[in-house]
């Protein structure tokens, strides 16, 4: 099998290295990918949305359908994922552990028999326990709120700067998997349930195809920012400019739930009780 | 000869991008494990999108964000001194998209251990065959 | 352009590359995988495709790295290829 993997890969390798005779010279300005519609948005950008990041105009604005089915294509992967791994009813595990936690001493409950409850001086801990590293959780504690800050920044900032949506919602959803990790998985339950999550995800959804529906019920077509002008009370151009922010926020916001509800299911395959 | 050279210098970096597609089409076929499968996967579309960022390079041009000075220099906006925003939109979707696609091929394959208790394409094929 | 970083980040994308399919430790795969999606992030950056290596540095060697980490740990470790 390794062999003729090994001669399909050399054949196909070959046909492409030959296919690359024909392209035009690295660099050159006056390629055939940078020279009919490309100029045209680099020229017409900050004119007519005036927003300088060009990537984040054309992402937002001028192809907005297809970042549109990309937010539903997320989505999809998030519901997917609960579809396949989740499992609702409650299974008993085959032993439990708790701690009592003034004398140290680790109880092994086994099933059948009903567990003490979480109580001051009892704690659930994990059967693969990691030992308590107060180093890596304080550092954690530290560091996750300031990476929420920057994610919002980058966020609001993607008119200006390298950044948008998606770069700022992957980094608010890492932000909560880093204290998933250092803590408890259950602690980050009580914090963002997978109720929460799971309506996040649609809501971000909700906010893109509602800003679309928006700009028809204003009379022009979908997804067109300029009717916007009329809610706001600005000219069209930075009616478009607002529009992008919207839509941004949107893409954000379903991002970083995925993102969060991808790691709950993995970590924990499907039965949220013990993770990482 | 120096023309021969030449030719090559100016295409070495396409054929780095080729062989890097074919690393992870080899671990994609040849390998039996799922999970070094699905890594194959993930260097495959790497590659692709390497590849399409480096057909928007312009010599000697600046990242694609308009320098925003004063009233006078938007009148001085040359296409030809910004690269090319166009690959870079389609590649950030094609990103999110390969992220996505990674999460729901993992939980297959923890649906998939947890039943067949292994994660060799050919224990696994055998034990289908068993069924 | 500077050719010589180039060069070198090329040739470390190619050895991880190759690496994250040889080892046989998943773990090490996961971990060999991050680093490849970081080199990638900095060839990016030195062509100048600054929101790409954004995004690819973010989703790519954090979220791609955990996910992996995640999906060895309720699966089995070793491999035999």
């Amino acid at each position: 099998m390794k062999t003729r993997a090994l001669i399909i890969v050399f054949l196909f390798g070959g046909l492409l290295i030959y296919c690359t005779l024909d392209f035009p010279t690295w660099g050159d300005p006056l390629a055939p990918a940078s020279k009919h519609v490309s100029p045209r948005y680099i020229e017409r950008t900050v004119e007519e949305t005036s927003v300088p990041n060009t990537v984040t105009a054309v992402l937002a604005d001028y192809r907005s359908y297809d970042t549109m089915f990309e937010t539903i294509v997320i989505f999809s992967a998030g519901v997917a994922c609960l579809f396949l791994l989740r499992i609702f009813r409650r299974i008993e595990p085959e032993t439990q552990l708790y701690r009592h936690i003034p004398s140290g001493i680790t109880l092994r409950i086994a099933k059948g028999v009903k567990p003490p409850r979480e109580s001051r001086e009892f704690e659930r801990i994990d059967l693969m326990w990691v030992p308590h590293d107060l180093i890596v959780q304080t550092i954690a504690r530290l560091i996750v709120p300031f990476s929420q800050i920057f994610a919002l920044y980058v966020i609001a900032h993607g008119h200006y700067s390298p950044g948008g949506g998606f770069q700022g919602g992957v980094i608010l959803g890492a932000s909560i998997i880093l204290f998933a990790i250092s803590h408890n998985l259950r602690s980050s339950f009580t914090r963002i349930s997978e109720k929460l999550a799971v309506i996040l995800c649609g809501l971000g959804v909700f906010i893109y195809a509602g800003t679309g529906a928006l700009s028809i019920i204003l009379g022009s077509n979908y997804l067109d920012y300029g009717a916007l002008s009329r809610v706001f009370g600005v000219d069209a151009v930075t009616a478009r400019s607002h529009g992008i922010l919207i839509v941004e926020i949107g893409v954000g916001i379903c991002v970083m739930a995925v993102m969060v509800h991808l790691y709950y299911n993995l970590a924990s395959a499907g039965r949220h009780d013990e993770g990482l | 000869m120096s023309e021969l050279t030449s030719m090559i210098m100016s295409k070495l970096n396409y054929w780095v991008y080729i062989v890097l597609m074919m690393v992870g089409l080899y671990a994609m076929i040849a390998k039996k494990n799922l999970v070094k499968k699905i890594i194959g996967m993930n260097i495959l579309q790497t590659a692709v999108i390497l590849f399409f960022i480096s057909v928007g390079v312009k010599k000697d041009a600046t990242i694609p964000i308009i320098i925003h000075g004063g009233a006078a220099e938007s009148h001085a906006l040359q296409a030809a001194n910004y690269m090319n925003p166009l690959p870079h939109v389609l590649m950030l979707t094609a990103i999110v998209v390969a992220v996505a696609t990674l999460g729901v091929a993992l939980a297959l394959v923890i649906k998939v251990y947890q039943k067949y208790e292994t994660l060799d394409e050919d224990e696994i094929l055998a034990r289908l065959e068993d069924e | 352009m500077i050719w010589q970083i180039e060069l070198v980040v090329l040739l470390m994308v190619v050895i991880c590359g190759i690496g994250a399919i040889m080892v046989k430790d998943l773990l090490g795969a996961a971990i060999l995988f991050g680093a490849y999606s970081f080199m990638m992030c900095l060839l990016w950056a030195i062509m100048g495709a600054v929101d790409v290596a954004f995004t690819e540095a973010s989703v790519g060697a954090g979220i791609s790295t955990v996910l992996f980490v995640a999906a060895v740990f309720r699966t089995s470790r070793r491999t035999k290829d």
